[in-house]
């Protein structure tokens, strides 16, 4: 009994408390916002009583909250298709041996240090959507370089307006995915490309029957990593286009508007809805990395 | 079980916002001791700017009339007062109350009224004479259910426009024109589309709400404007699909950048000469005056046309939450912000107009005088855009609904989502 206890005790104890806070803050409060979802707590006043799903069913009956999921994935599919494109280019030309590559390294990097909100300010600017004479920011620039066809009302398109916002995104996440290929291209021993070579493979042939099956784990991982970020975007959002725009509506925007105007049961449901969102993308990765590691 | 949502409430509120709550006084003395010691914590978003300087001179009045009252500057600046409003929501649930909170009158009060977190000081109103203080009209707009529950600070104009008359000769309209009606006003906004200028600048959501209700205004007139709060104005009726058609007729004639910009932009399109005309409050004033402007040659300011005789109000008032530690503090400093010293002191340096008509005004500037004036004279509506006429949540739903109207252009689809939080927000 007592070895058991000193094999067992030890370890239990250490992670005890990151166990309690982690039980607590996070699921403790997914519970607490699970059941304040399911009541009418629609103002700071009542308490409310359990209504089951009467809140989901109002959420996706609501045509504004079906146009922000739409945005969400609109968002998400630029973003994500976005930093991996020019993140793949990047470390691609970095691998081949571009000179000065610990300059540019640094230069793709830097952006990822400021702040959404810090960014989002100046993007506000850029993607003014002002256009001819008083246009400012990006479409002053298309008109002085002769190409004014190319402005455009950015983020407030009715449509597509959700988009620009995944710009800045792009721009300062590529880098980091820039970074995860580059240590891909790294970790591909050099023998292995030797190796295909000798038996006679085009360049083509090698990418894609060689490096890029070895890429593929870490292209996984720059899905679920930008994936889950853009799932959550708010405060670039909140800094290019206030709260209440329209065009720029995402369940994260919902969330804070419906919180700041009391209707707690509403916005804890958006909030889950969110949190399932996210569990899509991130726990089949989970268990997918979890099964990797117990292979080794 | 109740307590313990409470405390995740609170905790998710704090932590959601990071806001600073160092201000929170936990170690009252309890119970002050006498009328004249102590001290109270004033909760409100002024911490800069005019606003903050209009602080400053009215405490400078609190020290003079209360010396043994300390006062404690529990501002929480951001968000222009939301990030204020979600960290006194969070303290007033785990009733851990300010001496005093800053709220606009009316319907913004409905809330805290409703979930008894502030006290009917109508007794007090009795007691210390501020009934004599306020226009009866302004009283009446204040008064729910018979009870008052908040001393005006301050009041602001709404419906007021203002404009550039260089820009206007230049469309060639007559500057000293006047408007009787909309339908006036949109002829000559034409004239200045065709001149190639701006007609009528305009900035985000809110501003595009604010003017709303002074369309709302003009062509409903007060009673029917009133009415829009309480239901006896159809939402979905005639009149206001009328209004709704003048409101979608001006929205024509924006600015097409209304998105990027906020009130200080707009109003500066019009100050420039790029724009012709501009609905605003009138805190616009300030943005005229610190750029050396004059009023009636640099620039003009009048109702909104089809709104004269109505004082479009909205103002600044202060509570007293229920089971705040000191209430003899608190009542002090609510006598001193309804004392003519007190606000003369915090409107002039603040820029809006004493809400006590008692308050010495002879040395506001030109502008100011007029809304005196007509403050003192005119029928009063309560703004709906600064939270006077209708509960913050009804506010939110009508601003949703304007900014998808901004963003879509669907006029019918505005009225049916107008309708529709009408019908939630009055049950």
């Amino acid at each position: 009994m007592l070895r058991k206890w000193r094999s067992w005790g030890p370890p239990v104890l250490l992670i005890l408390p990151s166990l309690t806070l982690v039980g607590v803050f996070v699921y403790g409060l997914i519970g607490a916002n699970l059941k304040t979802s399911f009541t009418d707590q629609h103002t700071r006043a009542t308490e409310g009583s359990f209504v089951g799903f009467e809140n989901y069913t109002a959420l996706f009956g609501d045509e504004t909250f079906r146009f922000a999921l739409r945005n969400l994935l609109l968002y998400t599919g630029a973003f994500v298709l976005g930093t991996l494109l020019i993140g793949f280019v990047w470390a691609w030309l970095l691998e081949k041996g571009v000179k000065g590559e610990g300059f540019f390294r640094a230069v793709y990097l830097f952006p990822m240090a400021v702040s959404f909100i810090a960014s989002g300010v100046v993007w506000r600017w850029l993607l003014n959507n002002a256009e001819g004479e008083r246009a400012g920011g990006l479409n002053r620039f298309f008109d002085q370089m002769g190409v004014g066809f190319l402005q455009n009302e950015w983020w407030t398109h009715p449509r597509w307006g959700i988009v620009a916002i995944a710009i800045p995104a792009i721009w300062q996440l590529s880098g980091y995915v820039m970074a995860l290929f580059l240590a891909g291209f790294r970790g591909i021993p050099l023998e292995l490309r030797e190796a295909g070579r000798v038996d006679g493979a085009s360049e083509w042939q090698l990418y894609r029957h060689v490096i890029f099956p070895q890429l593929s784990p870490v292209a996984l991982s720059a899905i679920v990593i930008v994936g889950h970020m853009s799932l959550k975007v708010f405060d670039l959002i909140m800094a290019i286009a206030g709260q209440t725009n329209y065009t720029t509506q995402v369940p994260a925007t919902q969330m804070w508007i419906e919180f700041t105007r009391g209707d707690y049961a509403k916005s804890a449901a958006i909030g889950t809805v969110l949190l399932l969102i996210v569990a899509v993308l991130i726990i089949p990765y989970l268990v997918y990395t979890y099964r990797q590691e117990r292979s080794r | 079980m109740t307590r313990t949502r409470r405390v995740v409430t609170a905790i998710v509120a704090a932590g959601a916002l990071m806001a600073p709550m160092a201000c929170g006084d936990d170690d009252d003395n309890g119970g002050g001791s006498g009328s004249a010691s102590g001290k109270v914590e004033v909760f409100t978003w002024w911490a800069e700017g005019s606003e903050k300087a209009g602080l400053d001179a009215l405490v400078e009045v609190f020290n003079d009339q209360y010396p043994d009252i300390e006062f404690v500057n529990g501002a929480v600046a951001g968000g222009a007062g939301s990030d204020a409003k979600n960290v006194l929501a969070s303290r007033l649930q785990t009733n851990d109350p300010p001496g005093t909170f800053q709220a606009h009158a009316g319907a913004e009060l409905t809330d805290y009224i409703e979930q008894g977190q502030i006290e009917d000081i109508s007794g007090l109103y009795e007691e210390n004479g501020w009934t004599d203080y306020f226009p009866e009209p302004l009283l009446e707009r204040l008064t729910v259910d018979g009870a008052i529950y908040s001393v005006p600070s301050n009041i602001h104009r709404a419906n007021v426009v203002w404009a550039n008359p260089a820009a206007l000769e230049k469309a060639g309209l007559d500057p000293a024109a006047e408007y009787e009606t909309l339908d006036d006003w949109i002829a000559d906004l034409e004239k200045v589309e065709d001149a190639g200028l701006i007609p009528l600048s305009i900035a985000t959501d809110w501003t595009q709400v604010h003017l709303l209700e002074t369309v709302l205004l003009a062509d409903l007139g007060v009673e029917g404007y009133n009415g829009l709060w309480d239901g006896t104005t159809d939402w979905a009726g005639d009149d206001v699909k009328e209004a709704l058609a003048d409101y979608d007729t001006l929205m024509g004639m924006t600015n097409q950048d209304r998105q990027s910009l906020d009130w200080p932009d707009a109003t500066q399109l019009v100050i420039d000469g790029d724009a012709a005309f501009n609905v605003m409050g009138d805190w616009a004033v300030a943005a005229f005056e610190e750029q050396g402007k004059v009023l009636d040659t640099d620039y003009l300011a009048y109702p909104v046309p089809g709104t004269q005789g109505v004082f479009d109000f909205l103002a600044d008032s202060f509570t007293m939450p229920v089971g705040t530690p000191e209430p003899d503090s608190t009542e002090a400093w609510l006598d001193t912000l309804a004392s003519p010293e007190g606000q003369e002191a915090f409107n002039k340096a603040k820029g809006s107009i004493p809400a006590n008509v008692e308050a010495d005004t002879s040395d506001f500037g030109p502008y100011q005088q007029t809304a005196i004036e007509s403050y003192a004279q005119d029928d009063i509506a309560s703004s709906l855009a600064h939270g006077a006429a209708a509960p913050i949540s009804w506010l939110t739903d009508i601003t949703s609904a304007v900014a998808k109207y901004g963003s879509t252009g669907d006029v019918d689809g505005m009225q049916s989502d107008l309708a529709a939080a009408a019908e939630k927000a009055l049950g």
